[in-house]
């Protein structure tokens, strides 16, 4: 009997179903490591009032930033673990070797990220702005903001972790890398929810944070795909 | 003599500037069972990792099925399973999920097949223990639970013995046989004593190539 080649593989949105749901399988069995950046991000914005000043109009007016960097920052803290213990099992491997294009599967791990890391932080904001006494409107603005700007945070982020993999300390290069990129989302962010504040039109801003998430959706799927070829071949 | 699904022209891979081999030419043909052999470091994962599409770092030319293989890459994707050292397995999951999810995006199949794999491999019981609370020769049989349901009809397969317990490789043994009597191609490295009958060697060593029936 002979073995002849095969043709058909699975479909591409049916291996991404499959990738993103064991990623978050395996996220729900760990469950301590999901609460890593929520409590980071907590610990911030709690640390500047006590840190700076617990003033009303101060908090007012930097509240918006400070949750902002915040989220950037878990997001930053989280990333190392995107691809390393996929690394470090053997499953990135197998993944890569997936006949399905990788850019799709990359994209499908990323959103897992955002899911997991992303998601909960914007669903966290409201109680964090009223803690810093923003009002009503700034903190749906605000939360608006972090949900079109923490996927390009994840999308970004891939491609540094992708980058970084053979690293054996990537964190400071990681953080090096990423953040230059992550400088745009930052100013626009807090840029919209300033603009909010005092009372002008936003939609510009979203607009181009709309922009940047397209941008990244589109374009870093492929760099994070590529550079994970690279790091995988040079292990 | 039916034509080669791999075919390597003149490999050459170098490594940290150290000449792992050159001018390395060979052919899989189908239902061939291949032994790459050589002492530690001289590059058999190195090489099995060139075949299989994960390292970039070699000159050379790769034909599948007579085309290059940079231009057929999904059906060849499609068309090798690579077993690694590092076996592919997460810890947190179960061997079912494990192998769940590692037949997704080739060949999904139901949950029947897939304990039955688990079952010949000697996982009858542990179908749902997390992995990481199996030892590391079980850990080793979840990746090895895959042959049994792989549709591929090129095995690249990388220290697979290691871990496994002599019932275990003699298992393998016979599945590898029968693979090659099905007329898929296995190509594998190994430094535990195998009996295969028919096995060619591929053996590697520094500056010199040697490749006998």
């Amino acid at each position: 009997m002979m073995i002849k080649p095969l043709d058909q593989a699975v479909g591409s949105i049916d291996a991404m179903k499959a990738v993103f749901a064991r990623d978050m399988k395996v996220a729900f069995r760990q469950r301590q490591d999901l609460l890593n950046p929520l409590l980071f991000f907590m610990m911030v914005v709690t640390l500047f009032p006590l840190g700076v000043s617990p003033e009303i109009s101060f908090l007012q007016e930097a509240g918006a930033g400070i949750l902002w960097v915040a989220a950037l920052l878990s997001v930053l803290l989280s990333l190392d673990h995107l691809f390393r213990h996929d690394f470090d099992d053997g499953t990135l491997e197998q993944l890569v070797l997936q006949p399905q294009p990788l850019f799709l599967l990359v994209l499908a791990k990323t959103m897992a990220h955002w899911v997991l890391t992303g998601l909960p932080l914007v669903l966290l904001t409201p109680v964090l702005g009223v803690m810093v006494h923003l009002d009503g409107n700034s903190i749906a603005i605000l939360c608006l903001t972090l949900l079109i700007g923490t996927p390009v945070l994840s999308l970004i982020g891939a491609i540094g972790a992708a980058l970084t993999l053979g690293l054996r300390s990537a964190g400071v290069l990681l953080s090096l890398l990423i953040i230059p990129l992550y400088i745009p989302v930052l100013i626009f962010g807090t840029g919209t929810v300033a603009a909010a504040a005092e009372g002008a039109p936003v939609g510009a801003y979203l607009a181009l944070l709309g922009a940047f998430l397209v941008l990244a959706l589109t374009l870093a799927p492929f760099a994070s795909a590529a550079a994970l070829k690279v790091s995988l071949s040079n292990s | 003599m039916s034509e080669p699904l791999l075919k390597a022209i003149n490999l050459q891979c170098e490594r940290d500037g150290r000449e792992l081999f050159r001018d390395l030419s060979f052919s899989i043909l189908p239902a061939t069972v291949t032994r790459v052999e050589g002492a530690n470091g001289s590059g058999k994962t190195t090489l099995l990792r060139i075949l299989a599409g994960l390292s970039d770092a070699w000159a050379g030319q790769l034909l599948w099925c007579g085309e290059p293989r940079v231009r057929v890459r999904e059906s060849f994707l499609r068309n090798v399973l690579y077993l690694g050292h590092r076996p592919g397995i997460k810890l947190l999951l179960s061997p079912l999920e494990n192998l769940r999810a590692l037949m997704a995006g080739r060949r999904p199949l139901g949950d029947k097949a897939l304990l039955q794999a688990l079952a010949r491999t000697g996982l009858a019981g542990y179908e749902q223990v997390p992995c990481r609370h199996l030892s590391a020769g079980q850990q080793r049989r979840v990746a090895l639970a895959r042959l049994l349901v792989a549709d591929e009809p090129l095995w690249l397969l990388d220290e697979v013995f290691t871990a496994i317990d002599a019932s275990g490789v003699s298992a393998i043994e016979n599945l590898l046989q029968e693979r090659a009597a099905e007329g898929g191609a296995v190509v594998f490295t190994t430094h535990h004593k195998v009996q295969i009958a028919g096995t060619k060697r591929l053996v590697l060593t520094p500056g010199a190539v040697g490749y006998d029936d």
